[in-house]
């Protein structure tokens, strides 16, 4: 005599938490892709709903395994196999499977995601926000936020899930039908409840309300500024952009390119064209303090600087151009520099031992070696906490 | 739905009847019944009705949800649990033919895991007890403040990647350093016959202790730092590996048993008609040959059934040889004794070779050399044949280095596979370096991992 029991239609999920846990750790590995992904060329200058695809390892579990490069094997076949006989040869391109397929190898399982570059950003930028934004008292800017409740709806998600409205059905539908409540507390019988239950609060889009930004980007275009080093202050600048625009609707954005003269350029030439020629950063500084005082007043904008550059300045201009940092970071809630040295070979100027110098809080220098420290550095400069801002 | 509880337990009383008129010897069953969520629910615990929390359990949920849609795979037929009484799941969506098939199915299973001698070290009457008490404990590890999920979580991958590296077949006893010593000198030099003159006389030189597979446990014992609860983790994990192993170990003797006693409890049940037709169809989708792999359930059943004396039709006498081979083999020592040159023949194996990326045919079985390659390889890719034999050699003093070493037997190590795994027992070595000899490309060398450097050194003190 064997026990059955019953099917029971009550919902259980036991691998749930498991479940969600396996996605985190995916989305880690998602988030360590895309720093890689979006840090490449190609996508430079690319507008934000272009997708990009992003290839995840699956979470491996790693243990020790036999190689799957040589090595034997038995597989049940026809009974037509010939001694020699070559069942499969990924050597060469081939679609399809061959009939005697084996199939046991160590297993990759790589996922090829396929986000938009927004979606992307969203990812990178879930935890940076620009630092030290002071509540300035006029011009606010508006952004656009779903938060306003204007009612009830019968479909909706899960997040938005009135509780109390649903209850109140269920114990409508509970008198309605006759049950009595106290009487279902003592028996074994339950009311769950029924999808017409569920209601969902409608929201509306509101518009908050947001202090004035700034963002100058200054860019080294000189001569010593080769390919490569362009190429890392560009897709600095387009990480920084990119993540402005998907984050906060209304800032102002000003380019300023310079070598020895500073100009301000569009969004296109600045992270398109070249230049070449000497360098004097302070000319670049003097340009932005000149665009401050024109169009943005301290008082009403928070402004944020950012200066990417070789550190190859004319050595007579190194004392004016700290000079215009350090007013430069009087008038900035944040004024970065971030020094680009590809390679470990000498240069004999270094702008970073220079802004050693400048002691306000708010000036943060670092060095930029390569594709790999683009994002760890943005990443210095955005976060909050920057008890250590030297880095390499 | 074409059947009630009631219905399946009618069948169920036949069934029963039929099983214990040939002999069956099995615990008292118990069925529940499931839909194909909770199916892959369990699947995803093997089975366990508790299991502590891990990633790799969602991992194994999602994999198996995502294959089932895409309707690349089906779902099990049967899911059986080794315990007393045994427990065992039915899907809701099955037609009334093929419950009767997988009840009968599950009688083989039961029968099997009460009688093969390799689960008697499982206590089955405990187990569903013993998996709630594990989730239990590493449930309180993870609400310990000072541990944590992450904590545990740190633990426990660790403790996977080596999951299977404990003494395999429990079945063997182990003996002690001191044990071992005593045999070995007190048959030195004894009973030496005439021609062992030429042999050079052993010495006391020459004992070497063999070698633990156990590595969980030996750092259990000798992990310098590791706290308390960090060694219940492995305990645990190395308990359910111990619990499970015998299932890897018997997979094709177990699928087999159980898929010759619903073969023969079905043709012994007089279905009508219609549902005969239903059971012969699904008895031959179970144990169809699966070219280009290996079903476990078609070679079991053909071995099987040989050995029982089937030639082509069900009425023959049960040889009663059978329950002895259930009850003392595994099956390495199964195919070994009873696959033969003609079966082998009438299940298709072939040896393949594979050459980077280039697979060809090695060896065949229609061969009067060659079936006996395609057999020892089979043999060695079976049960827990394809988990590499990691042994622990001893710490090397004054830097505590883990010393491990790899039994090499042609199949070589994925080195970036040993790069993680030994990085995973970094940690459960508190970071002190850690050692494995093996064998690449016809070189021995030396891996190790020392807090995040891996190298792989050419030996050259062997």
């Amino acid at each position: 005599m064997a026990i059955f029991k019953e099917f029971s239609k009550q919902k259980r999920d036991r691998s749930v938490a498991d479940r969600q846990r396996h996605k985190e750790l995916v989305k880690d590995k998602i988030k360590k892709g895309i720093s890689d992904v979006i840090a490449n060329e190609s996508i430079i200058g690319q507008s934000k709903d272009k997708k990009i695809k992003v290839p995840i390892r699956g979470l491996k579990e790693y243990r020790f395994v036999y190689g799957s490069n040589k090595g034997k094997g038995v597989a049940q076949g026809t009974g037509k196999e010939q001694k020699g006989q070559v069942i499969q040869d990924q050597s060469a391109p081939q679609k399809g499977k061959g009939k005697g397929e084996a199939g046991e190898d160590a297993g990759e399982d790589i996922y090829e995601t396929e986000i938009s570059l927004e979606e992307a950003v969203e990812l990178m930028f879930e935890d940076l926000e620009l630092p030290d934004m002071d509540q300035k008292k006029y011009f606010q800017s508006e952004t656009e936020v779903l938060r306003k409740l204007v009612g009830y709806q019968k479909k909706g998600i899960r997040a938005r899930l009135s509780k109390r409205k649903t209850m109140m059905n269920r114990i409508k539908r509970m008198k309605a039908k006759g049950v009595d409540s106290a009487a279902l507390k003592n028996s074994d019988e339950t009311f769950p409840f029924h999808n017409d239950d569920l209601v969902y609060r409608r929201l509306q889009v509101d518009v908050e309300e947001h202090s004035n930004a700034v963002i100058l980007c200054l860019m080294d275009t000189s001569g010593s500024m080769d390919q490569t080093k362009k190429y890392l202050a560009r897709s600095f600048y387009f990480m920084l952009y990119t993540f402005l625009q998907s984050r906060y609707e209304n800032t102002e954005i000003v380019f300023i390119a310079h070598h020895t003269e500073a100009k301000e350029v569009t969004e296109d030439e600045f992270f398109h064209k070249g230049e070449s020629g000497g360098t004097k950063i302070s000319s670049a500084y003097i340009k932005a303090l000149d665009i401050i005082e024109d169009r943005f007043n301290p008082a009403l904008w928070n402004i944020y600087a950012f200066h990417c550059s070789d550190g190859d300045n004319f050595a007579s201009d190194n004392k004016a151009a700290i000079e215009a940092a350090e007013k430069l970071t009087q008038v900035c809630n944040l004024f970065g520099y971030g020094e680009i040295k590809p390679d470990m070979g000498y240069s004999w100027s270094t702008m970073l031992d220079e802004f050693k110098k400048i002691q306000e809080e708010n000036f943060v220098s670092l060095r930029m070696r390569s594709k790999e420290s683009v994002w760890p550095a943005l990443k210095k400069f955005l976060n909050k906490d920057r008890s250590n801002t030297m880095m390499d | 739905m074409d059947w009630s509880l009631d219905d399946l337990a009618r069948w169920n009383d036949k069934i029963e009847e039929i099983a214990q008129e040939c002999g069956l010897d099995y615990y008292p069953q118990e069925f529940e019944v499931c839909d194909y969520h909770d199916m892959i629910g369990y699947q995803s615990y093997v089975g366990m009705p508790s299991r502590y929390p891990h990633w790799s359990f969602g991992k194994s949920f999602e994999k198996q949800n995502t294959l089932y849609k895409m309707g690349a795979q089906g779902l099990a037929y049967e899911m059986v649990i080794n315990s007393d009484p045994c427990l065992a799941y039915l899907m809701i969506d099955n037609p009334l033919s093929m419950q009767i098939l997988v009840m009968a199915h599950v009688y083989g299973h039961n029968d099997f895991f009460k009688n093969n001698i390799n689960f008697s070290h499982t206590k089955p009457e405990f187990v569903l007890e013993n998996f709630k008490l594990h989730a239990d404990r590493i449930r309180s590890y993870i609400e310990t403040p000072s541990i944590g999920y992450k904590g545990v979580e740190r633990i426990l991958d660790a403790a996977h990647a080596i999951s299977f590296h404990v003494d395999r077949n429990q079945r063997i006893i182990r003996l002690s350093e001191e044990e071992q010593k005593s045999h070995y000198y007190g048959a030195l030099n004894k009973d030496r016959s005439y021609w062992d003159e030429l042999k050079k006389e052993e010495t006391e030189e020459e004992f070497i202790p063999s070698l633990s597979e156990d590595l969980i446990l030996f750092l259990i014992e000798n992990s310098r730092f590791l706290e308390d609860w960090e060694k219940d983790i492995l305990n645990i994990v190395r308990e359910e590996t111990l619990y499970f192993l015998p299932q890897m170990e018997t997979k094709i003797m177990n699928e087999g048993w159980a898929s010759f006693w619903h073969y023969t409890i079905l043709h012994k049940l007089k279905l009508p008609p219609s549902m005969h037709v239903d059971f012969i169809r699904s008895h031959n989708q179970v144990i169809r040959p699966h070219v280009g792999g290996l079903n476990p359930y078609h070679i079991g059943f053909n071995i099987m059934a040989h050995l029982a004396g089937k030639k082509d039709m069900f009425e023959y006498e049960i040889n009663p040889q059978i329950f002895e081979v259930r009850a003392v083999d595994r099956d390495v020592s199964f195919l070994r004794r009873f696959l033969t040159r003609e079966l082998m023949e009438e299940l298709g194996l072939f040896e393949y070779q594979r050459n980077h990326g280039k697979i060809s045919v090695s060896n065949i079985s229609d061969d009067m050399k060659g079936w006996k390659e395609v057999r020892d390889t089979l043999i060695a890719q079976t049960g827990t044949g394809s988990i590499p034999i990691i042994k622990v050699k001893g710490i090397a003093p004054i830097n505590n280095t883990l010393q491990l070493v790899h039994e090499f037997d042609g199949r070589e190590l994925e080195l970036s596979y040993v790069h993680k795994t030994m990085q995973h027992i970094g940690t459960l070595w508190s970071d002190f370096p850690v050692k494995l000899e093996t064998n690449i490309e016809g070189n021995k060398v030396v891996c190790c991992y020392q807090k995040g450097e891996f190298t792989v050194e050419t030996d050259s003190e062997y």
